[in-house]
């Protein structure tokens, strides 16, 4: 057995059968010449560059900015590249849906696992666990509660179940007791979860 | 997934925001289908409108002319969908779904 099979199998073990099938089918479509090792290894490397802080600007940037907030609720790509500089100019469309006082918004994907890559990177293993795909529509309070996150009884609960071209992030409620503090301070205080809507941004 | 060129035009009229709508009640048992089981035949009301896009269900299998669709987001109350519950408080949970025009019915 060489080196590349050791490595296969230690690969199987640890993974699992999808990931050896994941594999196989890469290795095939590169020798078939349908995609390209390279351009492979630069889409992962552009994959990595995605981190929730990234999402985490943009609310915090909301915050601060009346206009770009108006600008992220209604044009979110153009906000995204107005901000951050990334183009999403393929793929899915990117929606912001804004947290009130009123109304709490939460991510799901019931279908499959849609998630905003573009800005918080790849989804958490639980966000694409059957458990949370199924339960989030049907008891999100029960949900919430396992992240910790008490939604008042009087505030409307909002399930954006992300069934076809769009790719949602939550805009939280800027915590209280957070004036004083500058965008990059406020960014610091929000988390993935706060943008998925599972959790909230702890006032200070 | 995809926007569809600006020369694409839906066959189906264009619903007004607010518009209360039926989900289709249709099981097809292939196909790259986005409309979820748990919302066929529940009543909502259209919120947003997102513009012309390409039928997922043609995309998927490649065809090379996929039918143009009218994108909506739609609004659910709880109730109407699952029936009342013992863990949500009624009246204020809301479930909100992407959908192709080709799977609502407006109701009048």
């Amino acid at each position: 057995m060489n080196a590349v099979q050791d490595g296969v199998t230690a690969r199987v073990m640890q993974e699992g059968r999808s990931a050896l099938l994941m594999q196989a089918v890469t290795d095939l479509l590169i020798r078939k010449g349908l995609i390209d090792a390279g351009c492979l290894a630069a889409v992962r490397r552009e994959i990595d560059t995605r981190q929730p802080m990234l999402g985490a600007r943009l609310a915090a940037r909301a915050w601060t900015d009346e206009r770009f907030r108006e600008l992220l609720l209604t044009d979110a790509k153009q906000a995204v590249f107005d901000e951050l500089g990334i183009r999403i100019s393929q793929g899915p469309e990117f929606v912001v849906v804004e947290n009130t006082p009123d109304r709490h918004h939460v991510i799901v994907c019931t279908l499959c696992s849609c998630y905003p890559k573009a800005v918080l990177g790849l989804p958490p293993e639980w966000y694409k666990s059957f458990a949370y795909r199924s339960r989030m529509v049907i008891e999100p309070r029960a949900i919430l509660r396992k992240f910790g996150t008490e939604i008042p009884v009087g505030t409307e609960i909002h399930v954006m179940d992300s069934t076809a071209d769009m790719r949602y992030m939550v805009l939280p409620l800027r915590p209280r007791g957070t004036s004083h503090l500058t965008t990059d301070e406020l960014a610091a205080l929000v988390s993935r979860d706060d943008l998925i809507g599972v959790t909230v941004p702890r006032d200070l | 997934m995809a926007r569809a060129d600006g020369t694409a035009v839906p066959p189906g009229k264009l619903l007004d925001i607010g518009a209360a709508v039926r989900v289709a009640s249709r099981f097809p048992n292939n196909g790259h289908v986005r409309t979820p089981y748990y919302l066929r035949g529940k009543r909502g009301r259209v919120v947003r409108y997102f513009g012309v896009f390409l039928d997922p269900t043609a995309l998927a299998v490649g065809a090379e002319r996929p039918e143009a669709c009218h994108l909506y987001q739609v609004q659910f109350e709880y109730d109407e969908v699952w029936g009342p519950a013992l863990s949500e408080p009624s009246g204020n949970t809301m479930i909100v779904a992407d959908l192709f025009d080709q799977w609502l019915e407006e109701m009048t």
